[in-house]
């Protein structure tokens, strides 16, 4: 058999790998060879990649992790320093660690909270698409849109004082990039965790109503743990939803049909955005989960040590759970998805994703309707590079 | 259909709450899985074994 290295090289924008869905259609589980020549697995099944991620076998801590591919972020990883988990960076602990920390956010992205977001995220988007019409046309829709939105709205939810965003956010384009170099990356991680630390010392003096100042309030957390919580929040509320917009936008001019469709039917618009979470698939080269005992998914045996990448692209184009799984339809049943991820790691903020995509997106095409590229499909810059999946800039016109 | 919900390993995600809003909620102050009836009218049977299935926690149940 031939050593499988994961393939990256997309020959069509919005679909995974060619060879990962032969693969795909193959078999739900692959040997694979990782970035650092570790022999782990690679899962491109949807029913496999659910059971790894529920599975308490698994371990998400850095330090028994390999790298599936070579990159920039690979001499991070691996560096000493990065072996250990920050304070109240949750998303890589284990229970019982891992659930200290979940519990203590939950109940700040309940399904009702964000409800009583919703008229904020609005204003938001509409102040927006004001400043996107001034500015425009041609404009870079992620500059104008895809990024301001979550991350205005997610400065908001933390209680990162308005006047103070700009400087903020320097630190964050840094971080958001792969390309900038490592070093660059821990210095702007480290300006961001300094920032974030002075704001936990300024919440505790002078309480808000905001997340931070709730979690303050709560007593449960160190300053050294709120910090980590708050940038892990910080960051995964800038990347993700930002290029669910973009690339998001991107399928929907690339595809006029489902575009009418969200634009014209409000009754389509939740659907929708579940459909494009699903179709796109933003998380594109992970999880990564090791097995801390022998397991056994799907009648392949995982010893322990070995690490799995989860293939979240393939497994939401998997056929036994998706009919006719490869095509863009906003109005198919796209629930079940594992965008989000599953299992106990599943994201924290995916309430208030949908709901920021469930507003901004209806809001840009009734706003724009002669919204289109203004460049074609092929010059539009693709985040193949990148740790999440989208689009570097979408020049658009109207 | 008798739901069985096991607020120990929810991990308040919100999917159930989302799916099926007249028989899940949230708690308040953990978000964690709040039986709103115990009792699911058999028009919503269907709706609350997707909630089931999208229950990332494997929190909840049905017999």
């Amino acid at each position: 058999m031939p050593e499988l290295t994961m393939p990256t090289t997309r020959q069509r924008p919005l679909d995974p790998p060619d060879e990962i869905t032969a693969l795909r259609q193959q078999a739900a589980i692959h040997r694979m060879t990782y970035a650092d020549g570790h022999q782990g697995w690679l899962v491109t099944g949807h029913a496999a990649a659910r059971a790894v991620l529920a599975s308490p076998c698994f371990s998400n801590r850095p330090e028994h992790a390999h790298p599936p591919i070579p990159s920039a972020r690979m001499e991070l990883a691996t560096r000493p320093e990065r072996l250990r988990v920050p304070p109240g960076f949750f998303l890589r602990m284990d229970p019982p660690d891992h659930t200290r920390f979940r519990r203590l956010l939950t109940g700040q992205f309940t399904v009702r909270r964000m409800k009583t977001l919703e008229p904020r995220i609005a204003e938001i988007t509409e102040a927006c698409l004001d400043a996107m019409e001034a500015a425009g046309p041609p404009v870079d829709l992620v500059q104008e849109f895809a990024l301001p939105i979550p991350s205005l709205v997610i400065c908001e939810l933390l209680g990162v004082p308005y006047e103070e965003r700009e400087q903020f956010q320097a630190g964050t384009k840094v971080l958001a990039s792969l390309e900038s170099k490592a070093d660059d990356a821990v210095a702007a991680l480290g300006e961001i965790s300094a920032y974030l630390y002075g704001l936990v010392g300024r919440k505790r003096e002078k309480p808000a109503d905001d997340l931070l100042s709730g979690l303050i309030e709560s007593g449960e957390l160190s300053d050294e743990e709120l910090t980590g919580v708050g940038v892990l929040l910080l960051i995964a509320g800038h990347e993700t939803t930002a290029n669910m917009l973009g690339l998001g936008t991107y399928a929907l001019l690339t595809n006029p049909d489902q575009l009418a469709a969200m634009r014209d039917d409000p009754s389509v618009v939740d659907n929708g955005v579940e459909e494009l979470l699903r179709h796109l698939t933003i998380i594109h080269l992970g999880p990564i989960r090791t097995a801390l005992e022998d397991v056994e998914i799907e009648g392949v045996t995982i010893r322990a040590g070995e690490s799995v990448t989860i293939h979240l692209p393939a497994a939401n184009r998997d056929a036994a759970r998706f009919t006719d799984a490869e095509r863009l339809d906003v109005t198919r049943p796209a629930g079940g998805h594992l965008t989000f991820g599953h299992g106990i790691h599943q994201c924290l903020g995916q309430q208030l994703a949908r709901a920021e995509m469930r507003i901004a997106y209806p809001a840009l095409l009734r706003r724009l309707p002669g919204l289109r590229l203004a460049v074609t499909p092929e010059e539009v810059p693709m985040r193949s590079d990148m740790s999440i999946y989208g689009v570097h800039r979408l020049p658009v016109t109207w | 259909m008798e739901i069985k919900a096991d607020t120990t390993v929810c991990i308040g995600a919100g999917m159930c709450a989302l799916t099926v809003p007249k028989v899940f909620d949230q708690s308040e102050d953990e978000g964690t899985v709040v039986l709103l009836q115990d009792d699911v009218p058999q028009e919503l049977e269907d709706a609350v074994r997707r909630a089931v299935t999208l229950c990332p926690s494997g929190a909840l149940s049905v017999s």
